[in-house]
């Protein structure tokens, strides 16, 4: 009795300008993913039945799935590209607060130099430097492993600035407290500065997390093996001047995004949380 | 010894030893991997150097020659309007969106979601979709569209006049998620009560839009200009997947400063003057985003 | 006691027979860029090769088209990569230049045999006194027509002219309603593919040019011939409306789906179109012109990486001489559809009436291989000024002048005048 009662209180609000509005905004975003959609519809379709404009293939097939999976490296790809940005991830949380946390809780001389080198090195593009970074791998035996991939993102000024600015406003009284009890600088920070700016660390890793996954130039040029390629080098592979078939190339950035698309759904509210946590802050 | 001499210190004394401690890993990394390569490419621009062989020191010579270059004209041109464009058009999409969106209740969570998507996609990936939707019929989805209601078909990428925007629009698809959840966060982050003194005072949506939410997103917005800025400047890989042979064609309509950079290294390997163009785009970069600040903090 | 000692004495000696062994084997790395049926080919002639020298193994690495060139640059200059590299012979001059590779020794690849075995344009590889690679395969242009639409539009056997060309391109366009290009009549790729190639060494030459001077040095199209060769490409999209660059993505994925006509390309692309279902097609020669035929070829050669050195240098030559061998080329030819560099295998009855070959070989005769100073930027000049008399309504006179102009910029600087 009171449901029905709810529902038509609901109905009495809505009015035509409303609905309008909704139906607008939610046809916009059935247009941002039109893109994704027909690239799915795309992988199930045949060689010929590609060149077909429709929504749904005549003869469904998964065979552009299972020659991506199995006939090429596709796999590989998939846990070079995971095992990289997972490590890189996790040095950027662990470095990034650590500077971050610094230059927001010590006072000492040069705390604003280093701080504003840190910052510029944002404005350097990263084009500048990969002909410097590959001598550099060469000369130390990088080239082809994983931590060749991953140093040039080790640290970032995004992250550095991002943490600095959480930690900022943590109370210093806490941290005060910690140290008369006798704590040592280390375990402050690991153990009550960090848990207290969980938000931003997930923000953070996201970010960074996603920026590797689709990285392109550097792990182009560090990787020769190709067994050693992260997914978007590998989905570049499938793109020869002698060799493109569009239903293979549909297939492969599918299987590209299709798991960043699944996280994202299952850990949307972390992620849209931490995304407004950093923007708010920056 | 050395825990006498540690106990000897004032406490400011000994927490600016571990703080430099911290950061001593993170200099290092930052030195050997940030501002010696810079170095180095500033260094590289004066040489004259083909990847092999030696580096012969011709001075300012690649500057002067990129200053003569119509080509280079053209390429620094297009990269200004990719961001001169790309930035207002995106901005403008995502604040509306965010604006209405942030009203809706029902659904909000999918549809925030569905605007959300192209954010976590492959560039590389997504540039073929697009390639694909650009093309003349009967394959392509846009002209297909476009003959549904009469409109002649467009050339896009092949045409000199369409193909910047044409490259364009899957940068701004792809961005506009971001852009409008961080727009959504500070909407919300405005506190009610200011809302409410406007209903109060009887103020118009209009009124309440102009003189509550605009500015306070004034801090969101000049984050969002700055960022997005810096992205269009350097866009590369919508380039490379969607125009023909990765060549910024036709007629270098398409080709940005990035992409010119990596002919110039990885095509004809005159890495002397691949690197003067870095410390050019360097520059645009610092200059464009100092200007911005700049200018915007400037309006209060 | 004894049992021991010889046991010992039989671990001892096996590890040392074994370490020689090892110490002995030499490992080589051959690269090339990604395409199945290549791979294919190069495994087989690896492992028969193995086989028949046990003291070399070779690692065979390869990578995408688009990232081969800078790949093989940046890995041999900082003394890394192959120590036998896949290059096209178009970036000889780019890769001698870099100091990437080194020539054949002349004591295994003897000059006179060279020349005497293998095709004409061979002597391409031949720089300042050197051979500087060889290849296994060649390819070459021919024309690829659709039985079912030729049929279609009443036309019988492939055209013969450059005339004929036209007229057939003509009859085979169709176009729906509103004035969409629904078939194409004659696609050809416009930025990539082989149609610069098709303009340079088959269109040029017809109208009485040739597109450099002997020594390579100088522009020798700016002229009426290279105009008249560029008209005569651009009209059949802006006069003749039979082309449409775009159409259906590429040339070839428009034959492919069985919308195009005719199409030129060259014979790597045997298998794509026999790999595509319902497509019924055939291959002719291509049309000639006042009664003489041109053509376009090239190859990808093998050559000797400047980082090879020693006994890898010797493994390197050995496993190279085995790629240009015979048997490797009919292995070549039957895995990959590329055709042998050696007339003694090309031209084999079986060979030259082949149906999907043939026109391929036969057009090896009067084909002529240009010697590109750096393939891109040379390719992009013909690709801009296409553009610009279709795109911007330059007329083929001005648009030739411009590139002609830049081109020989670029041949300046490379040979320092």
């Amino acid at each position: 009795m009171t449901n029905s009662n709810q529902i038509i209180e609901k109905l009495e609000h809505l009015n035509p300008k409303k609905i309008i509005i909704w139906t607008l905004v939610f046809l916009g975003s059935i247009v941002m993913v039109t893109p994704i959609i027909f690239m799915i519809s795309m992988s199930f379709k045949t060689g010929q039945e590609v060149y077909i404009f429709s929504l749904f293939p005549e003869k469904a097939t998964l065979k552009n799935y299972i020659f991506v999976l199995t006939d090429s490296k596709f796999i590989y790809w998939g846990l070079n590209s995971l095992w990289v940005a997972t490590f890189s991830t996790l040095s950027v949380l662990f470095f990034d607060s650590l500077v971050g946390y610094t230059l927001a809780k010590y006072n000492f001389r040069g705390r604003e130099i280093i701080f504003v080198a840190i910052l510029s090195t944002l404005m350097i593009p990263t084009e500048m430097l990969i002909i410097p970074w590959y001598m550099m791998s060469r000369e130390f035996g990088w080239i082809d492993t994983y931590w060749g991939i991953a140093f040039p993102g080790l640290m970032t000024g995004f992250g550095t600035f991002l943490m600095r600015q959480f930690f900022m406003n943590l109370p210093d009284e806490l941290i005060e407290a910690a140290r008369i009890d006798g704590w040592s600088e280390f375990a402050i920070w690991w153990k009550i500065a960090m848990p207290l700016v969980v938000p931003a660390l997930s923000a953070l890793a996201i970010f960074h997390f996603l920026g590797n996954w689709t990285a392109f130039l550097w792990p182009l040029i560090i990787i020769n093996d190709p067994d050693m390629y992260t997914i978007p080098v590998g989905l570049a592979s499938f793109n020869g001047e002698y060799e493109m078939n569009w239903e293979i190339v549909m297939t492969a950035s599918c299987l590209a995004t299709i798991p960043t698309l699944f996280v994202f759904i299952f850990l949307q509210k972390y992620i849209i949380k931490g995304i407004m946590l950093a923007g708010l802050k920056g | 010894m050395i825990k006498n001499f540690w106990e000897n210190l004032s406490i400011n004394q000994k927490l600016a030893i571990t703080a430099w401690v911290f950061l001593a890993i993170p200099i290092i990394f930052y030195v050997t991997i940030r501002f010696y390569p810079t170095y180095e490419a500033f260094y590289v621009s004066f040489m004259k150097w083909n990847l092999l062989g030696a580096k012969k020191y011709i001075g300012f010579k690649h500057y002067i020659r990129i200053f003569n270059d119509e080509d280079f004209w053209i390429v620094l041109w297009n990269t200004i309007k990719y961001a001169l464009i790309g930035v207002p058009i995106s901005l403008l999409i995502s604040f509306t969106v965010a604006y209405y969106l942030n009203e809706i209740k029902f659904g909000h969570q999918t549809i925030r979601a569905f605007y959300f998507v192209p954010f976590l996609t492959t560039a590389i990936a997504m540039a073929w979709v697009w390639r694909w939707f650009y093309q003349p019929m009967p394959i392509g989805y846009f002209n297909i569209m476009l003959s549904y209601v009469g409109i002649p078909q467009q050339p896009f990428l092949r045409s000199i006049e369409q193909a910047l925007y044409s490259v364009m629009a899957p940068a701004v698809w792809a961005g506009l998620g971001f852009q409008i959840v961080i727009f959504i966060a500070g909407i919300r982050a405005i506190p009610k009560s200011h809302f409410e003194a406007a209903e109060i005072d009887g103020a118009g949506r209009l009124q309440i839009l102009k003189e509550i939410i605009l500015p306070a997103l004034k801090p969101t917005t000049i984050f969002l200009v700055v960022i997005s800025t810096i992205g269009f400047l350097r866009i590369f890989d919508q380039v490379y997947s969607m125009s023909e042979d990765s060549a910024g064609g036709p007629l270098n309509a398409t080709k940005p400063l990035v992409l010119m950079i990596y002919e110039y290294a990885f095509d004809i390997y005159k890495l002397g003057r691949a690197s003067a163009l870095t410390v050019i785009l360097f520059l645009l970069l610092l200059t464009v985003s100092l200007l911005q600040l700049w200018f915007m903090r400037k309006q209060k | 006691m004894k049992k021991i000692k010889l046991l010992l004495f039989s671990i001892f000696g096996s590890v040392f027979i074994f370490g020689s062994i090892l110490a002995n084997a030499v490992e080589i790395e051959y690269w090339q860029y990604t395409y199945k049926a290549r791979v294919e080919a190069i495994d087989k002639l690896i492992a028969n090769f193995e086989k028949a020298n046990p003291g070399i193994t070779i690692k065979h690495i390869n990578f995408p088209y688009a990232d081969y060139r800078k790949k093989v640059a940046i890995a041999i200059s900082s003394g890394d990569g192959p120590d036998l590299v896949q290059l096209y012979y178009g970036w000889l001059n780019d890769y001698r230049d870099s100091g990437l590779i080194q020539p054949l020794p002349k004591d295994a690849f003897s000059h006179d045999e060279i020349e005497s075995n293998f095709f004409k344009m061979v002597s391409s590889m031949k720089v300042d006194g050197e051979y500087w690679g060889l290849p296994t395969a060649v390819r070459s242009l021919a024309l690829f027509y659709n039985n079912d639409l030729l049929k279609e539009a009443g036309l019988s056997g492939p055209p013969e002219t450059l005339d004929d060309l036209v007229d057939y391109a003509k009859k085979l366009t169709k176009r729906d309603g509103s004035g969409n290009m629904i078939q194409e009549g004659l696609a050809f790729d416009g930025g990539i593919g082989q149609t610069h190639h098709f303009w340079r060494e088959v269109l040029v030459r017809h109208y009485g040019g040739q597109p450099y001077s002997d020594d390579g040095q100088k522009i020798a199209y700016n002229n009426d011939a290279g105009v008249k060769a560029l008209t005569y490409l651009t009209d059949f999209e802006k006069t003749h409306k039979t082309t449409s660059n775009g159409f259906m993505n590429r040339g070839q994925d428009g034959f492919a789906a069985g919308k195009v006509g005719l199409y030129i390309d060259g014979s790597f692309r045997i298998s794509k179109f026999v790999k595509a279902e319902g497509l019924n097609f055939s291959i002719s020669e291509l049309p000639g012109h006042n009664g003489t035929r041109y053509n376009f070829s090239s190859f990808w050669a093998n050559a000797l990486s400047s980082k090879a050195k020693g006994e890898k240098k010797e493994a390197a030559a050995k496993f190279l001489a085995y790629l240009t061998s015979d048997e490797a080329m009919q292995v070549w030819l039957d895995t990959v559809g590329e055709l042998p560099a050696k007339p003694s295998v090309a031209l084999v009855d079986a060979n030259k009436q082949h149906e999907l070959y043939g026109p391929f070989i036969r057009g090896l005769d009067y084909a002529t291989a240009t010697t590109f100073i750096s393939e891109k930027p040379q390719r992009q000049s013909v690709v801009d000024a296409y553009d610009m008399v279709v795109l911007q309504g330059v007329s083929p006179k001005d648009a030739i002048a411009k590139v002609a102009k830049k081109e020989q910029e670029l041949l300046d600087d490379f040979f320092g005048n």
